[in-house]
């Protein structure tokens, strides 16, 4: 029987258009072999858990560059819990400092990755931490 | 003919001569790498030599400051005239607070003030609106109505200091502000000066701050060019953006080739739509380009901007106006190409990317501070920034002579190679039937989204390298002194707002809102209805969801 592949999600919540990760990701988990759903600039985190679930998804990997992220990010996590869907892993990325480390693990996300994170140690956590859902 | 066929010939014989000598230095001690590349990965050879500007036209190609095709720059005296403006681009939590910083900076030695607005702002939405929460006063100021526009220009002589604006889509509500703070202040429109960025093309190619689709936006750019021939005279309406592309991962020469071919598009509409002259306007059109860490190649590339816009104007739209064939433009420093880690190399690559502007012949710069990559600079971090311009116009010499690179074989034919694939670029989406024709068929965009994901690659390979990220790593962390925005500005912003709506005139309120509806319904110059509005204390989203009801709304394609 073929392996089901992992669905992943990259989504960029907010207002920010600093999309240049986020589209690199995008890519880099497309050759990696997983299916990926991409949902483009300035998404609410409404409409991000909407996506997240019509499409099914294991991942839900956000960007954010604009400092928002401690609003934004835990947001998803809540939203998600709130529709029964708290299966779905959230990791998140962008410029978010040290210090907001703790508050968004706390809020439920998985994994941060910050500027520098190689693509290859990402896509080796999805590996390592996500399954496909049955 | 560049040479006489003597040195030519003599070129060639030593030529000869030393890739004997390499070749047999190369079969014992090979070269470090196999491929030379820059960080667009443009591949460099390992000399160059008369040989490779053979064929240049000293009075065609390069010829003088001054004079076409201006390629060592507009002035006749350069930087002897008068240095580049230093204008670093700020903006933080409310009016009063970047007000602060403002009056900091002028103090410093500053020339010229250049506004950072935050989200809400840049995208047309007050600090009320539920997409607002969370992103108040955070990468910038948030300005909501003519009140927060005052606090922000008070104390800022606004005859005398010249004013850039990066916004986008509200650049007709954030402009009339402007315009209506110095008619309260009591100077005249005609004799502010400034720019807004207001160019949306590079907004659906690269940056992301889109409001309306590309059609609308152009034809609100094309309002501003008309209102500001008219009654703005020293005031440039756009400010045509390679910066944003590259940031977003393009390579240098895609940077040059969109962003020209954006000015060509923005051209074409002003003289379609307006029926101006393109000596009306075209002195008044201004640019922006990143200085991205390899150094020959951002000299290059500016260089060849400023050759490619002459010969645009000249020979496409019959420019006569010498200044219509002017490039000038602003340069960034490249926030792309600073790390988190190991934050104070930023200094340093800061100012071997200002050197580069410089170098290259711009007429405004901004530093990047060393921990932009990280928050919004600090006060310290940005007088060291602000210092290291200092320090290159007044301690290096560089400024002493103009264009002091050319007729470097190196140079000049990078030069030449990045004008002439630039040219393929644009003839290329010509062919496509225009740039807002090309975006829709995702070109420019996926064409960034190859050469950017090309470079991750290179960097995570350690083909090219990253000091801090792949190389040179160290485990201990450089903590700086970072810059916070209080939570509180957002409720304090909101209160504010609150106010104001309070407070104002809702009959006058109204109707001003209604003639915006009807100049956009009409096909009208939207600038004097906005102004009136923002007079009335109408705030940037009421302007914009006008816009948005007329016009519709533009959605993220999620190209990668």
């Amino acid at each position: 029987m073929e392996d089901k592949k992992i669905r992943v999600m990259v989504a960029k919540p907010g207002l920010d258009g600093h999309d240049r990760g986020a589209r690199v990701l995008a890519r880099c988990f497309r050759d990696a072999g997983f299916e990926v759903i991409y949902t483009g600039c300035h998404q609410t985190p409404e409409q991000i858990v909407a996506a997240a679930i019509q499409e099914d998804v294991d991942l839900v990997g956000l960007s954010c560059l604009s400092g928002a992220h401690r609003y934004l990010f835990p947001r998803v996590v809540e939203l998600l819990k709130q529709h029964g869907a708290d299966d779905i892993t959230v990791i998140g990325g962008g410029i978010i400092p040290d210090q907001d480390f703790q508050m968004l693990y706390d809020a439920g996300l998985k994994a941060i990755f910050t500027p520098g994170a190689s693509l290859d140690s990402i896509v080796e956590w999805v590996k390592t931490n996500v399954k496909p859902m049955p | 003919m560049y040479f006489a066929e003597k040195i030519l010939e003599e070129s060639r014989e030593l030529n000869q001569k030393w890739e004997d000598e390499v070749r047999r230095t190369v079969s014992s001690f090979p070269e470090q790498k196999a491929r030379w590349s820059t960080v667009s990965d443009l591949e460099i050879r390992r000399l160059y030599t008369p040989e490779d500007i053979k064929d240049m036209d000293y009075a065609r190609d390069i010829g003088v400051p001054g004079e076409y095709p201006f390629l060592r720059g507009n002035q006749s005296t350069g930087y002897r005239g008068r240095y580049w403006t230093f204008r670093m681009f700020s903006g933080m939590g409310s009016a009063r607070d970047t007000n602060e910083r403002w009056r900091m900076l002028l103090r410093q030695g500053q020339t010229g003030l250049s506004t950072a607005f935050d989200f809400p702002t840049l995208m047309g939405y007050d600090s009320d609106s539920p997409k607002a929460r969370g992103e108040v006063g955070r990468c910038g100021v948030a300005i909501d109505t003519l009140e927060d526009f005052l606090a922000l220009m008070e104390g800022i002589p606004m005859d005398k200091v010249t004013t850039s604006m990066t916004i986008n889509p509200p650049a007709t509500a954030l402009w009339a502000m402007y315009c209506a703070a110095a008619e309260l202040k009591g100077v005249p429109l005609g004799k502010i000066g400034g720019t807004i960025q207001n160019d949306m093309l590079k907004e659906f190619i690269a940056q992301k701050t889109f409001m309306c689709p590309p059609e609308p936006s152009v034809k609100l750019i094309s309002d501003t060019v008309e209102f500001g021939t008219k009654h703005v005279p020293k005031w440039n309406p756009i400010s045509i953006s390679g910066y944003h592309i590259r940031e977003a991962g393009s390579t240098a020469v895609q940077e040059l080739a969109f962003t020209l071919r954006d000015g060509i598009e923005y051209v074409e509409d002003v003289i379609r739509r307006k029926g101006l002259s393109v000596d009306d306007f075209a002195p008044r059109l201004s640019f922006f380009f990143n200085s991205h860490i390899d150094f020959f190649e951002e000299i290059c590339k500016m260089r060849a901007a400023r050759r490619l816009w002459a010969k645009v104007m000249k020979d496409r739209f019959k420019a006569q106006n010498p200044r219509s064939m002017w490039m000038r433009f602003h340069t960034q420093t490249a926030g792309c190409s600073l790390t988190a880690q190991q934050p104070y190399n930023n200094i340093v690559r800061t100012a071997v990317e200002a050197l580069a502007a410089v170098l290259g012949g711009t007429q405004s710069l901004h530093t990047n501070s060393l921990d932009e990559v990280l928050c919004l600079p600090s006060d310290h971090a940005v007088e060291i920034a602000l210092r290291t311009q200092q320090i290159i116009a007044e301690e290096t010499g560089v400024a002493n002579t103009i264009d002091p690179l050319a007729g470097s074989y190196f140079v000049e034919a990078l030069t030449n190679e990045m004008e002439e694939k630039a040219w393929e670029y644009i003839h290329k989406i010509d062919d496509m039937g225009g740039m807002i024709a090309a975006i829709e068929k995702g070109f420019p965009q996926l064409e960034i989204a190859d050469a950017a994901y090309n470079f991750q690659k290179q960097i995570d390979s350690c083909e090219k390298t990253m000091v801090g990220v792949n190389k040179y790593i160290t485990s201990e962390a450089q903590a700086i002194p970072m810059l916070e925005i209080d939570d509180k500005v957002e409720m304090e912003q909101i209160s504010r707002l609150k106010a104001v709506r309070r407070k104002r005139d809702g009959k006058a309120h109204k109707k001003s809102m209604d003639d915006i509806r009807q100049a956009c319904r009409k096909g009208k110059n939207v600038m004097p209805y906005c102004i009136e509005a923002v007079k009335n204390l109408a705030s940037v989203q009421e302007i914009c969801d006008v816009y948005r009801e007329v016009y519709g709304e533009y959605r993220d394609p999620g190209l990668y």
